[in-house]
């Protein structure tokens, strides 16, 4: 039995001199119209938020271009062309700063243990419902919170305020004093506060918290996970060993992004606060600013030239939390595929 | 007929053949005769003095704290109460717990006890504002003029069965008409572009778009006041706020339609393209079907935030007491903002109006999440009962289609699938 061989053919007649046949393919009408409404699509979008940017840097630096940067350190805010230093985000930027912190203060506790408490407590059934719950947080309306506050945490809160500044008043930040530096403890002394404003921003920047760090922390391997567990760490060693390294972006990223949060909240801060253009370091007493309440208490009497300033003060704050917000994502994208590669 | 009925007699011929068990099981053992079975143990089962071990701590706690609050110390209100019952708890609990178990065992109690406390927290916070609001709300909930009358011809004096809100909830929903109008095409079309597209522009719209997330909403109405209020329009009106509430969901539409687009397997677009169908036509026909409701879910999350926010509407909607249902002229209260305005007041009776209107933005935004979970929770490509048994059915259909227009081996039809009930 012979092998089987392939037959070469010989070549008869010259070689077929056809040119290449391209390989890309041509696309049919309705390929080009769909592309083209997509770039479209694509361009207006960029358009419009390409608009806001430039309109406000424009607009903003009208103001800019007069204040100089007297801009980021005085502490007023009475915009008029020509004057020097008759207005600044000193106190504003920082008021603003003081509320997003103690919001922190409060909401991270709390965020990372329901966090952890979700993904590695609870059975199946109630973890969903508990992630809902968390999710129908995040879609509570500010506005709602603000009222909450304002109607019945403040007059709670201010016992609280008072215990504090009474025994931890050596500590600078939580003494409650007037002009001359005497010690207050009247009640009023206490309302409209940094602290109670903080204390209701956490509540609305608890939900993005949770919500992202619940997810680092459910992408911890599950192989150093039973690792762990079997060699005879408690839930708690485990998590310490094991979740926390592995979501440790996730716990960075989403506190940064929370605090994105914070910076920009408006209209519950501005029900609650009493706004003032100095800065207050006693966060317990009454008074402080954020950049949000200034731009809602202020737009409506402006002048061109104010709304200008208003404009520098909104550009100000949004290059803050741009930079926060992609900070907090590169983070948190970085630890998500550190956590696949393992 | 003959061909499906012949097969259908050969696949149940062939299950007789199987063993009993199934194929693949595992064996149980037999119970031998004088082996002993002890009890199954439960590890993942919190032993009863664990629950003791709570309660008892509990109840330490609270006694502590009130002895304290009550009689010994000048201490006093709600809030130290809670904090000094804690304190004791934890304190008793690893002390209970120390009794029986080591270090290691105490402190994971204890940690675990705290993310409880973590979660419960949060739960009774937001349990607490929801009915806190909807309670101070009852007595303007309670009269129906409060849903179909404005506050026109009510002042700040009136009784709460004067006047109503139905202004600002005709003005919300016109306002979140047209801001859906424009988000929903652009953003998901837009959101299309970025994953079915791709290229070096759509990279620099993720940017763009991204970026945009962080614009504070405060800012966004800034911005439609000063380019569109003062240069263009001279007055407030729906149309501006609608376009500032636009500026504001655009972002938070494409992103999270962008994420459920992603979670399209490649495999259905692969086949897509294998059986050699265009892009338009694998996006229209494959993309967009499989993940239609992630994307409703994020249509509608997005519509909740875009219902709720106060911020951009209180710069450019203007406030009124009157029903204005043109979005071209004139103020146009929104929910949000007649809670705020409401509530500026210091009449009792104008406070009690703004939990009414504040608990019929709350109730409204909950059953538009309530919907979006309904319809979303499902993973991209994953049915419902009812879609699956329609899908079923259109590939019986299909099949019985092909089998009757050509003569195939008998071997390709499945006994499954067979229907003769239904044949001519």
């Amino acid at each position: 039995m012979t092998d089987a061989v392939t037959e070469v053919i010989a070549p008869t007649g010259p070689p077929a001199t056809a040119p290449l046949r391209s390989l890309r393919s041509l696309p049919v009408f309705s390929d080009r119209v769909f592309r083209t409404v997509c770039f479209a699509a694509g361009g207006v979008t960029v358009a419009i938020m390409l608009a806001v940017g430039v309109f406000l840097t424009a607009r903003g630096g009208q103001a800019l271009a007069s204040s100089g940067p007297s801009f980021l350190w005085v502490q007023a805010w009475n915009p008029q062309e020509g004057v020097a230093d008759s207005f600044g985000i000193a106190a504003v930027l920082f008021g603003t700063v003081t509320i997003a912190v103690i919001a922190l203060a409060f909401s991270f506790p709390l965020a990372f243990g329901t966090a952890l408490l979700i993904s590695e407590v609870l059975p199946d059934g109630i973890k969903r419902a508990m992630t809902t719950i968390v999710d129908l947080m995040a879609a509570v309306p500010s506005v709602v919170f603000g009222l909450w506050g304002v109607q019945f945490l403040q007059e709670n809160v201010i016992p609280v305020g008072q215990w504090i500044s009474t025994y931890l008043g050596w500590i600078p930040i939580f003494s409650v004093t007037d002009a001359d530096g005497q010690r207050l403890t009247d009640a009023s002394a206490f309302t409209s506060s940094a602290f109670i404003a903080g204390m209701v921003v956490a509540l609305m920047v608890l939900p993005t918290q949770t919500s992202i760090m619940r997810e680092a922390f459910s992408q911890a391997p599950i192989g150093e996970r039973e690792g762990a567990l079997a060699l005879g760490s408690t839930r708690w060693g485990m998590i310490r060993t094991v979740v926390l390294p592995f979501g440790r972006g996730g716990i960075i990223g989403g506190t940064m992004l929370g605090l994105g949060r914070a910076l920009g909240e408006t209209i519950a801060v501005y029900m609650i606060i009493s706004p003032i253009f100095t800065i207050n370091w006693e966060v317990l007493k009454t008074g402080t600013n954020s950049v949000s309440a200034l731009i809602a208490l202020r737009y409506g009497e402006s002048s061109e030239f104010g709304l200008s300033a208003l404009m520098a003060a909104g550009l100000a704050l949004f290059l803050i939390t741009l930079i926060i917000n992609f900070t907090a994502s590169s983070i948190v994208a970085r630890s998500r595929s550190g956590a696949e590669s393992t | 007929m003959t061909l499906i009925d012949e097969t259908a007699r050969r696949v149940a011929a062939e299950d007789d053949r199987t063993p009993p068990h199934g194929r693949g099981r595992t064996a149980v053992p037999v119970a031998r005769e004088g082996v002993a079975r002890p009890e199954r143990r439960r590890p993942g089962k919190a032993a009863l003095e664990d629950g003791f071990d709570v309660v008892g701590a509990l109840l330490a706690g609270v006694s502590v704290a009130t002895l304290l609050f009550g009689w010994i110390a000048p201490l006093s209100g709600v809030v130290g109460w809670v904090i000094v019952a804690f304190l004791v708890f934890l304190l008793a609990y690893a002390l209970l717990v120390s009794l029986r178990s080591g270090r290691l065992a105490v402190m994971n109690r204890i940690v675990t006890v705290l993310l409880y406390s973590a979660g419960l927290t949060v739960l009774a916070v937001l349990a607490f504002v929801v009915l806190y609001t909807v309670g101070r709300g009852i007595p303007a909930l309670s009269n129906v003029t409060f849903f179909i009358e404005t506050m026109r011809f009510a002042g700040p004096l009136d009784p709460l069965d004067v006047g109503g809100i139905a202004h600002a909830i005709v003005g919300t929903l016109i306002q979140i008409s047209i801001a859906l109008a424009i988000t929903v095409p652009l953003g998901i079309t837009t959101a299309v572009f970025l994953n079915e597209v791709g290229g070096p522009f759509a990279r620099f719209v993720r940017t763009v778009s991204d970026a945009m997330t962080a614009l504070p909403s405060i800012v966004a109405g800034l911005f439609v006041y000063a380019a569109l209020i003062t240069l263009v329009t001279k007055e407030r009106s729906g149309f501006a706020a609608s376009i500032a509430i636009t500026v504001m969901m655009l972002p938070i539409v494409i992103r999270s339609a962008d994420v459920v687009l992603r979670l399209v397997p490649h495999q259905l677009r692969e086949a897509s393209y294998a059986l050699g169908s265009s892009r338009w036509r694998t996006v229209w026909k494959v993309v967009l079907p499989t993940s239609r409701s992630g994307l409703a879910t994020a249509v509608i999350l997005g519509t909740a935030r875009g219902i709720g926010e106060t911020s951009p509407v209180l710069l450019t909607s203007g406030v009124t007491a009157e029903m204005n249902t043109n979005p071209f002229s004139g103020p146009m209260i929104s929910l949000p903002l007649q809670v705020f305005t409401f509530v500026q007041s210091p009449e009792p009776n104008m406070v009690a109006r703004g939990f009414g209107t504040a608990a019929v933005l709350i109730l409204l935004v909950l059953s538009l999440f309530v919907v979006a979970r309904l319809i979303g929770g499902r993973g991209a490509g994953v049915l419902s009962d009812g879609q699956r048994r329609r899908a079923r059915r259109r590939s019986q259909d299909d099949l019985m289609r092909i089998v009757q227009t050509r003569t195939l081996p008998d071997y390709a039809v499945p006994a499954s699938t067979a229907r003769p009930q239904e044949n001519p």
